[in-house]
């Protein structure tokens, strides 16, 4: 049976969809909320905001997160900041400009009317941060400063220095904070989901299991909202937390969630190489360096040799030697084109040879011509923490060198497929931020994810939750002791049990690792054919060997990490295979999504609206069954899908 | 190079915890601190021993998970960073280094090196925050805020809350990071209406929860991952004092 | 609003500031009382009268004892509760982290060592001095069996600093009390809130002015009338 996708997109004009929309949908009223429990599980951008206001309209909210406080969640690292077509700028941004260009950005596989919606209110989000205590950056009359980002042409970007994602985090950590204290949230943390308990086709709550303790435990409510962010550590090696996992993402699939683009993935330009193979995590340097910083490589190869050898240094090779391939290639937006864009240049100029660190896979970012330009106290002013924390990391000073840098797995534009309700194709099951699919297509703009995350949390889940509890007021509070509870209980202890009794010859760490090679040489930001095929193939057999041969050591009823770990890998083995299952479906090149097949002469992405533009939802059959396609079709009713131009 | 460790066990937070000793061979001097103690337990969970267990997340230094005392100090021995971006091209070949968890009684042990940190939420859950509802704002331009009071609120707003400044103290007082939000709320116009309540309550709460009390020593700003300063200590305590004579 | 002087941490550290304060402005009048003994010691023998034994000088010495006890009851109070706080497992390595004085981590023992000073000071000056006005007596023995009157200070310094050991316990003294103070000082003003970054240097350098002066004016008596002592005979000095 195919997936049943409604994606109940109102109609009319564009500007008017979301105003109808909030008119046309239930309301609950306050006696009501109080009877009316919701679990919402992660607290990064999405799930902090949302139960927050959540709490603030009356429901009863249980929140769950891995990490010991709520405040960790990895929303904490964007640094960059956030967009809002606030134009205060006067350089004519407007809602419909910043819709356009997230449309464009996304290479026209996001839906027009959630894109709109989202732009709509990213206006609101700055005001409502403001009022919370952000210390956004301020021009000198007091009023709030903007920079630019990459794939626009307006300077749009609010920001808090270089940690943007951290205090809008702490401001909607706030929020929840207030709601605890005022009592309608509770917080559970060091808690992890791991499984999702469905009942008559419903949501009814999850099983999730304390992470100090090792119990499992139960949780009941009318409605569960998954906030979990990406799956980009399919990758092992990527610039997502530690812990960041597709896991509760991936149990709704498995009940029957569909899921949507997985193979939509965004390589980051700017993170520090990786520099061996002892390596657990890859660095993010801030798209707001490419401002000021300029991308290039030597023009000629006994350039690149004598930087790898050592015998010359990055400042040591003459202006005219340098090949700003970024700014030769794009003209219009130079260094700020999108992240898709920048990051297969890179690779495109490393495959010829143009790599210039040891292992090839490095360009420069270089700050000389800025430092000139405005001295060397503005850019410090501007990205001195950045440049401190390249210096510590590499032991090379980016004031004096130029910062190397090459692209890594940063986001995961696909998820849980949700209609405009932001409901999966589960009743009472919703999923928001980076954990859904809906706003960002095949490639995010840089700060837009802060963005989508605050649009989700705060001014869109709040209203269209209603529509569905609405429905749920005469609903008795929802007992655990039921047959469904008991049966996903029961299956999840008993994969725990299972992994904890493989005991066999390999660590959760060396599987990952191996899935990550696999993922990135095949799955990465070039795709054929062949290596997609490969990919299922050799995923298939890590996954068995993994159930064979995997060694966790500890116990089930304890502090223990592996075990989290394990679970962990257990779901990216099935979410890797899922990637490049779609990504072979996929047919064309378009955003974070590059079938080598699939270009232009002048090596763009070439898509084939005629045959792709839908967004491809899968549907779980079972761990080593195919899963089943359905296709959500685009209707571009209001913008004009033309090939992205980045040049002029 | 080559590392001997002496690493704090202890099974959970009842169990009796000692210090182990550990040799990593072969480590490039690349190599983060947290991905040198990843490449032990790498090797420990292949003797079937149970890896140490420490707090880690983002591992670029902003998420305040990682907590680790190394050598005398809380986040290792460079300025300013967390315990994961401490390199180890900073310690010398053959060197002993010794890890401990945060040491606080308001920080009890949970595992190894990992510790209950759930306190610190608590003084936040008591009052810091400002209290505005969904929706219920002026247009983010209407209040102008002089960049230096921004800036000063920011300085203040990066504290990640790992906890360095309670487990540096000798007295194990919290002060700095109540500190920091206290101040960093209360130089922004929008957070003055309710600044009174909120120090009175953020003050009342730590204390209930059994941190020290503040000597002005300033060894928490001189291991604060983010340099924030003891000013806000000292704005804190205006806050708290005005806050108290008018009642 | 009374019990916020003992329930908070920041209300018992405005009374070990004001109290501190209070201290610091009495020792800052000693001083300069001192002082005058080098000059005159009929000025000096009048002060003393004058802080006699009368109604308003009793409550001022009640007043000032009490202070002195509330200071140090509090002090052990927060050290006591500061021990709670950190634990019963201590770090097993530490370190005295960068920009952070001695002084400010062992504020209790030079305060112990203070109050150890003052004890012998009292015995040397305070019980030969009042009270044994108080008590009725009109004269005084010391130690060489010498005979003078409780209302001659400046003959009871003379002899006290005489007396090379009692030089030595005294520098010592004054010596706690420095470092006590480069710490007090600025601690005193940043609880209660008058401090901010601009400042600490500049509070730390008063700190230091004030700490410094205070020892000197102390010591260069007691250095003074030991050095009077030696030459006490000879030509120059009569």
């Amino acid at each position: 049976m195919a997936l049943k996708l409604d994606s109940k997109i109102p109609a009319g004009e564009l500007a008017q969809k979301w105003s109808n929309h909030k008119a046309a949908i239930k309301v609950v009223s306050p006696a009501n909320k109080r009877k009316l429990d919701i679990i919402v599980v992660g607290t990064g951008l999405g799930g902090a905001s949302a139960a927050a206001s959540l709490g603030e309209l009356g429901y009863n909210v249980k929140i769950f997160c891995i990490q010991d406080s709520p405040r960790r969640a990895h929303s904490i690292a964007a640094q960059g900041g956030i967009n809002a077509a606030k134009n205060y700028q006067n350089d004519n941004d407007s809602v419909y400009r910043l819709f356009y260009d997230t449309i464009k950005g996304g290479d026209y596989r996001a839906r027009e009317a959630n894109v709109y919606r989202l732009a709509e209110v990213s206006n609101l989000i700055i005001d409502q941060c403001v009022a919370q205590g952000v210390p956004f950056a301020r021009e000198y009359g007091g009023l709030l400063a903007n920079r630019s980002f990459g794939g626009a042409q307006v300077s749009r970007t609010f920001y808090a220095r270089g940690q943007t994602g951290q205090q809008l985090l702490l401001g909607a950590y706030a929020a929840l904070n207030k709601e605890i204290h005022n009592g309608s949230v509770k917080s559970y943390t060091r808690h992890e989901m791991l499984d999702i308990v469905i009942e008559d086709g419903e949501a009814r709550g999850i099983i999730a299991r304390n992470l100090v303790t090792g119990e499992i435990e139960r949780h009941g409510a009318h409605a569960v909202v998954i906030a979990t962010g990406g799956y980009g550590n399919v990758f092992f090696l990527s610039t997502n937390a530690m812990a960041s996992n597709g896991s509760a993402a991936f149990q709704c699939y498995r009940k029957g969630a569909g899921f949507a683009n997985p193979c939509f993935t965004q390589i980051h330009p700017t993170c520090i190489p990786v520099h061996g193979t002892q390596q657990s995590k890859l660095t993010l340097m801030s798209e707001s360096l490419r401002n000021d910083g300029r991308i290039w490589v030597p023009k000629k190869l006994e350039d690149v040799e004598a930087l790898r050898k050592g015998t010359k240094k990055p400042s040591d090779i003459a202006e005219e030697e340098r090949d700003y391939y970024l700014e030769r290639r794009y003209p219009a937006f130079g260094n700020l084109v999108p992240r898709d864009v920048a990051s297969r240049a890179a690779k495109e100029r490393c495959d010829a040879g143009y790599g210039v660190n040891e292992t090839g896979l490095a360009v420069f970012l270089d700050f000389k011509t800025a430092i000139e330009r405005l001295g060397k106290k503005v850019i410090e002013q501007r990205y001195g923490n950045l440049f401190d924390m390249y210096k510590e990391i590499t032991d090379v000073n980016p004031y004096e060198q130029p910062m190397q840098i090459f692209p890594a797995v940063h986001y995961t534009m696909g998820g849980i497929w949700v209609d405009y309700n932001l409901m999966t194709t589960i009743p009472g099951l919703y999923a928001i931020g980076e954990a859904n699919f809906s706003d960002h297509g095949a490639n995010r703009l840089g700060a837009s994810a802060l963005m989508q995350g605050l649009a989700d949390g705060y001014f869109v889940l709040p209203y269209t939750i209603g529509d569905y509890l609405a429905k749920k007021i005469q609903a008795p509070k929802v007992s655990t002791a039921t047959p469904a509870f008991d049966e996903a209980e029961k299956g999840v202890k008993e994969k725990i049990e299972k992994l904890l009794s493989i005991n066999g010859s390999r660590s959760v760490d060396d599987i990952h690792r191996q899935l990550g090679l696999i993922m990135w040489d095949n799955v990465g930001m070039a795709r054929t054919k062949e290596s997609l095929e490969k990919a299922i193939v050799e995923i298939a057999a890590l996954r068995k060997e993994f159930w064979k041969d995997v060694k966790v050591v500890g116990t089930a009823d304890s502090f223990n990490v592996e075990l989290e770990k394990a679970l962990r890998l257990a779901d990216f083995l099935e979410l890797g295979e899922l990637m490049a299952r779609d990504a072979l479906n996929r047919e064309e090149s378009c955003g974070g999504h590059f079938r080598s097949e699939h270009q232009t002469e002048e090596g763009e992405a070439l898509r084939h609206d005629d045959k792709f533009a839908y967004a491809s939802v899968w549907e779980y059959k079972g761990m080593d069954v195919e899963p089943e396609l359905t296709k959500e079709p685009l209707d571009y009713e209001f913008t004009h899908r033309a090939q992205r131009n980045y040049k002029d | 190079m080559n590392f001997t460790l002496k690493i704090w066990r202890q099974k959970d937070a009842h169990s009796k915890g000692e210090f182990k000793e550990y040799q990593v061979k072969d480590i490039s001097s690349d190599t983060s601190f947290l991905e040198m103690l990843d490449i032990l337990n790498n090797d420990l969970v292949h003797k079937g021993e149970e890896p140490v267990a420490f707090d880690h997340d983002c591992r670029e230094g902003i998420c305040g998970m990682c907590s680790l005392h190394i050598n005398g100090h809380a986040h290792g021995p460079s300025q300013a960073v967390t315990t994961c971006q401490i390199y180890m091209r900073q310690f010398k070949d053959g060197q002993t280094i010794v890890v401990e968890p945060w040491r606080s009684a308001a920080f009890p042990v949970i595992k190894d090196l990992v510790v209950n940190r759930g306190a610190y939420d608590q003084i936040l859950q008591a009052g810091g925050f400002i209290s505005v509802r969904t929706n219920s704002v002026p247009d983010g331009n209407a209040i102008p805020i002089a960049k230096a009071d921004a800036d000063e609120s920011m300085d203040a707003a990066a504290c990640v809350g790992c906890g360095a400044c309670a487990a540096t103290c000798k007295n194990g007082s919290a002060m700095l990071f109540v500190a920091a939000r206290v101040s960093s709320l209360a130089k922004l116009p929008q957070g003055r209406v309710e600044g009174a309540r909120r120090a009175k309550a953020m003050v009342a709460k730590m204390d209930e929860l059994g941190f020290g009390n503040c000597t002005n020593t300033g060894a928490c700003q001189a291991e604060c991952p983010k340099s924030i300063s003891i000013a806000h200590i000292a704005r804190l305590n205006r806050e708290f004092l005005c806050a108290k004579l008018e009642d | 609003m009374g019990c916020f002087l003992t329930n908070s941490s920041l209300g018992r550290k405005l009374v070990m500031s004001i109290s501190g304060c209070f201290l610091l402005l009495f020792i800052t009048f000693h001083m300069a009382m001192n002082l005058v003994a080098i000059f005159s010691a009929d000025a000096y023998n009048w002060i003393c009268e004058m802080l006699g034994a009368n109604w308003y000088a009793l409550v001022g010495t009640a007043v000032l004892a009490g202070g002195v006890l509330v200071h140090f009851a509090y002090a052990f109070w927060l050290t006591w509760q500061n021990r709670k706080a950190r634990g019963n497992v201590r770090y097993a390595v530490t370190v005295t982290e960068k920009g952070v004085s001695w002084a400010s981590k062992n504020m209790l023992l030079l305060g112990v060592i203070v109050f150890l000073g003052l004890a012998m000071h009292l015995s040397h000056f305070w019980a030969k001095m009042q009270l044994v006005e108080l008590m009725g007596g009109h004269e005084v023995v010391l130690t060489d069996g010498s005979v003078v009157a409780p209302t001659d200070g400046a003959a009871i310094i003379q002899y006290t600093f005489s007396q090379w050991y009692n030089v030595v316990l005294y520098l010592v003294w004054f010596a706690a009390l420095w470092l006590h103070l480069t710490h007090g000082v600025w601690s005193m003003l940043q609880t209660v809130g008058w401090a901010n970054d601009k400042w600490y240097p500049r509070l730390k350098c008063l700190s230091g002015i004030v700490a410094t002066l205070i020892f000197g004016g102390f010591a260069i008596v007691v250095v003074w009338f030991y050095v009077q002592s030696l030459c006490g005979g000879c030509p120059c000095c009569a």
